[in-house]
């Protein structure tokens, strides 16, 4: 039986532990802290096709969402998961957002997702608390959520039960190889054997691949999200902001924040989120909560009144083409990598650890993965050592 | 140029800290999102005091009084009331900024302000702790603090048969300001052994002369109970609550020093209302959102100087350790005197410091007195509500940490919801943390310390407004 070491317990090592154990391989998932307890906590669960233009990482996002329901029928309790097809909107409010909003989801529509434009009645229809002046607003009804942990501990979960084993405060610090080939990896709880390794450690891939001794160029993009007391009904879709607006004069570096609208099961209304340049730095920024909060009350003014109970804020793993990386390293025969989800990696995981497992067993993935590659410029830049 | 030193909170240790850093003369700007100062103890004076022993303890209400108008009273105070710190920024370098809403909590469109200080002084004090148990939820089972304002602040008897139990000193003051406002009090019970409190109490007792007045004062409280002929056992505890709709019934039952019960020893008794309090959780989410170290994990950790683990930031009170109001008083005129710059050897410095690693040793033979036995968990029933906000079970937490692929504190508090509700685990976060010591996670993180509303938070904040030169007007 192949011995696959899995780095990371986040979503996509959950993923990709319960579908390599499914396929029969002796999976040990290595996770320094706890499952579930870093970037997989700390941001949203948006499945999403609305946000992708035509390309891999939307071809990856439908093979996701084609396998989600299978993933969730297959668990003892589905339910926890919190899986809801709410479909989103995506609203312009102004002329030039319009405009480019409208090329966008033509282009989608195009490539075969449904992308339908509603005229002010129908959006006040779909979200009476929402703005009522909207210059363009599109209904994607594919888009979904979950609740991350849960979606990431159910899947582990099912590994575990598949024979996966879970080996929790364990820190990989090293590669075993031998003959140009990774043989194990050295932790904090000792050497683990492998004929093949995963990495899956998100946004500190680049610094686990550091370890192993090879290059990849995955970096963090800080996010924060804030969560409203609970409410009675008042959003009833995910709720966008079209454009991704640089925010002048918040003293941040490379902010940029577009709302991000959604209830959750528990009544409480999500707001994400913003992106910017903050290495790991996790000091909350009041001042980048504020622009936050202003771009959300712009889709939904009649919120100003309701408290903020919470703010968080995770590290996306973010590779400069914004695609993901699964795949082989070609630099070191046995180990993989899936990473780099940025922002969507909740939703890809499922996708992604297919595609992971077709590659491994040599077989056709369902979709091209040439896009993925390890060995492209944005993951393996020239002329930079490891 | 003056010294700005801001404090945030007004109880005891923050009008000390005022206090000490207005006499090192630095410019004092206190914050509370209260509208009076005094803190808890405010909160429940001067009824409970005078009912005990108006001679001693009214003594003790006029130095609060005395201290409170020398602060408020002075020029270079700024007192700002009804002013909430929510956010503790660290900047990348030099003091964290103190980010406040100004204005009644529940009245429209508070102003958002953002103070920079040459140094800070975090007094937010503790709330009360209070362990689950079966029937805790129903309505007529309060926390003593609870108890304590509905008597002050309403006027309220909250009961006609009352019985009050759990653990800790405080058990008697709040027995005080019940029999003060009229309420038939059927007794007092200390979970801990007589054997425990004695031994605590007794550590070190070279040390006790020193603490006389404390002890003299707590001496006072159990003088009241008996002259009104209400019970003080030990080495019990109320197990159960029971009622249709609201508490009909107490199940006591003896303990064994760690807490797990006598089989057989179980009595039931008639009550209307039910005060339980097992200590203090300190407000850590400031000191934690400023970076300050902790001590066990439980409270601010401090030198000698009150100084905190980040420069020039100051902690005092009860988020250092649980020693009262007098030890709070103390350690708050050193975090202010060092905090406005006053020289660390100076003789009031040397006198004040002196008094309260006195308190701190009081603290620490009331800790020992007063422990929470590890066994408490075995009152508990799969059933039983432990986060009443989001009325989670013992049974969904079990289920949740017994699984090592959802072992996370993350993960359980997203899936159990256990902390999520409206007190955001202020009062079930560090019970969770005990049921669950494998789960990791910081109960204190909580970078939003006040709820804010969107509208609010959208807002920019007025501009520095310390640098007001007219700051006396400006606060009124
Ligand atoms: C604010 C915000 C909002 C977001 N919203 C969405 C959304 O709506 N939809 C969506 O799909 N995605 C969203 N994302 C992105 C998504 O959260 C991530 O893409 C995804 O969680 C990445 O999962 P992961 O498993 O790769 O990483 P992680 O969850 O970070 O898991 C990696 C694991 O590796 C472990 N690890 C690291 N180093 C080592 C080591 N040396 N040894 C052992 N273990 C190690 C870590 O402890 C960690 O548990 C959002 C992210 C943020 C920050
Ligand atoms: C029922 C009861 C009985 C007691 N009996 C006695 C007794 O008999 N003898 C005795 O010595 N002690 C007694 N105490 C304890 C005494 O009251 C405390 O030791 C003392 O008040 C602690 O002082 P502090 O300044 O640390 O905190 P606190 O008194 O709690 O003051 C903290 C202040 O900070 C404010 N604050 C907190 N967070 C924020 C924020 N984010 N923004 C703005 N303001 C904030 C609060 O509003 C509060 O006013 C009793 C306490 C209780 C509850």
């Amino acid at each position: 039986m192949t011995r696959v070491v899995v780095l990371g317990a986040g979503i996509v090592g959950a993923a990709c532990a319960r579908e390599l154990t499914a396929a029969g391989c002796a999976v040990t998932v290595v996770e320094r802290a706890r499952p579930a307890a870093a970037t997989t906590a700390h941001g949203e669960g948006n499945i999403l096709v609305s946000d992708k233009e035509p390309g891999p990482e939307l071809e990856l996002a439908r093979l996701s969402l084609r396998l989600w329901p299978r993933l969730l029928e297959a668990l003892p309790d589905p339910e926890a998961v919190e899986w809801e097809a709410k479909g989103g909107i995506v609203v312009a409010t102004t002329p030039e957002g319009a405009a480019a909003l409208r090329a966008f989801a033509a282009g989608q529509r195009a490539a075969g997702i449904t992308a339908a434009e509603l005229d002010a009645a129908a959006f006040a229809d779909a979200e009476p608390h929402a703005v009522k002046d909207v210059a363009a607003a599109v209904h994607y009804p594919e888009d979904a959520q979950v609740q991350p942990a849960a979606a990431a501990t159910a899947l582990l979960g099912a590994a575990v039960r598949a024979g996966a084993v879970l080996r929790t405060g364990c820190e990989v610090t090293g590669a075993v190889t031998r003959k140009g080939r990774i043989t194990g990896v050295r932790t904090t709880g000792g050497t683990v054997g492998a004929d093949a390794v995963v990495n899956a450690a998100g946004p500190w891939s680049g610094e686990v691949a550091a370890r192993l001794g090879v290059r990849l160029d995955v970096r963090p993009r800080r996010g924060e999200v804030l969560v409203t007391a609970p409410l009675p009904p008042t959003v009833f879709h995910k709720v966008y902001d079209a454009d991704y607006v640089g925010a002048v004069g918040s003293g941040e570096a490379g902010l940029q924040a577009s709302a991000v609208v959604e209830s959750t099961r528990a009544g409480t209304v999500l707001i994400g989120s913003t992106r910017r340049r903050a290495g790991f730095n996790d000091r909350i920024r009041p001042g980048v909560l504020s622009v936050l909060a202003a771009r959300a009350l712009r889709l939904f003014p009649s919120l100003a009144g309701v408290p903020v109970m919470r703010a968080y804020g995770g590290f996306r793993p973010y590779v400069a083409d914004h695609l993901p990386v699964i795949g082989p390293d070609p630099e070191l025969a046995g180990l993989w990598h899936a990473t780099g989800h940025e922002g969507a990696g909740i939703g890809l995981s499922a996708g992604t650890a297919a595609v992971l497992r077709d590659l491994m067993l040599g077989r056709e993935p369902e979709i091209d993965a040439a896009p993925f590659r390890v060995d492209r410029p944005a993951v393996r830049p020239e002329g930079r050592a490891a | 140029m003056t010294r700005r030193v801001v404090v945030v909170g007004a109880g005891p240790a923050g009008l000390g800290a005022a206090a000490g850093a207005l006499r090192a003369g630095a410019a004092v700007t206190l914050l509370d999102a209260a509208e009076n100062p005094g803190g808890q103890y405010h909160r429940m004076l001067p009824g409970a005091f005078a009912a005990a022993d108006p001679g001693r303890l009214h003594h003790g209400w006029r130095g609060f009084e005395r201290l409170r108008d020398h602060v408020l009273g002075h020029a270079r105070c700024d007192w700002w009331p009804e002013s909430a710190v929510w956010a503790v920024e660290r900047p990348d370098r030099g003091v964290p900024h103190v980010h406040v809403l100004r204005g009644e909590a529940d009245g429209a469109g508070r102003a958002r302000h953002v103070l920079v200080p040459d140094a800070l002084v975090l007094a937010p004090g503790a709330h009360d702790r209070v362990l689950p148990f079966p029937g805790w939820e129903l309505p007529g089972v309060h926390t003593a603090g609870a108890a304590q304002a509905l008597v002050k602040g309403e006027r309220l008897v909250i009961g006609d048969s009352v019985l009050i139990a759990g653990t800790g000193p405080f058990l008697l003051p709040v027995a005080a300001s019940l029999l003060d406002a009229g309420a038939a009090v059927h007794g007092v019970l200390e979970a801990n052994t007589a054997s425990t409190v004695a031994r605590g109490w007794g550590r070190r007792p070279w040390e006790l002369p020193a603490e006389s007045g404390k002890a003299g004062e707590l001496a006072g409280y159990l003088g009241l109970l008996a002259r009104r002929r209400v019970p003080y056992r030990t080495g019990r505890a109320v197990v159960e609550a029971r009622g249709d709709g609201r508490v009909e019934e107490a199940v006591t039952a003896r303990l064994r020093p760690d807490w797990s019960v006598v089989p057989g020893t179980e009595r039931t008794i008639a009550v209307d209302a039910l005060c339980v309090t097992h200590g203090f959780s300190p407000r850590l989410e400031l000191p934690v959102a400023a970076g300050c170290a902790l001590r066990d994990g439980a409270f601010t950790e401090v030198d000698a100087d009150q100084r905190t683990s980040v420069p020039g930031v100051h902690a005092a009170g009860e988020i250092t350790g649980i020693a009262g109001a007098q030890a709070a008083r103390t350690e708050g005129l050193l975090a202010g005197w060092i905090a406005g710059g006053g020289a660390p050897d100076a003789p009031e410095a040397v006198r004040t410091r002196r008094s309260r690693d006195r308190a701190r040793a009081f603290a620490a033979r009331l800790a020992a007195a007063h422990p929470i036995g590890a066994a408490w968990p075995g009152w508990l029933r799969p059933e039983t509500v432990v986060c009443r906000c989001e009325e989670t079970t013992y049974g969904a937490l079990l289920s949740a940490g017994g699984d090592p692929s959802r072992n996370s504190a993350h993960a359980v508090r997203l899936g159990t919801r256990a902390g999520l509700g409206p007190c955001q685990g202020r009062i079930c976060g560090p019970t969770v943390a005990e049921l669950l010591p494998d789960a990791g996670g910081n109960p204190h993180h909580r970078p939003v310390a006040q709820p804010i509303r969107l509208g609010e938070l959208a807002q920019p904040p007025v501009e520095n407004p310390i640098e007001n030169t007219d700051r006396k007007e400006s606060a009124r």
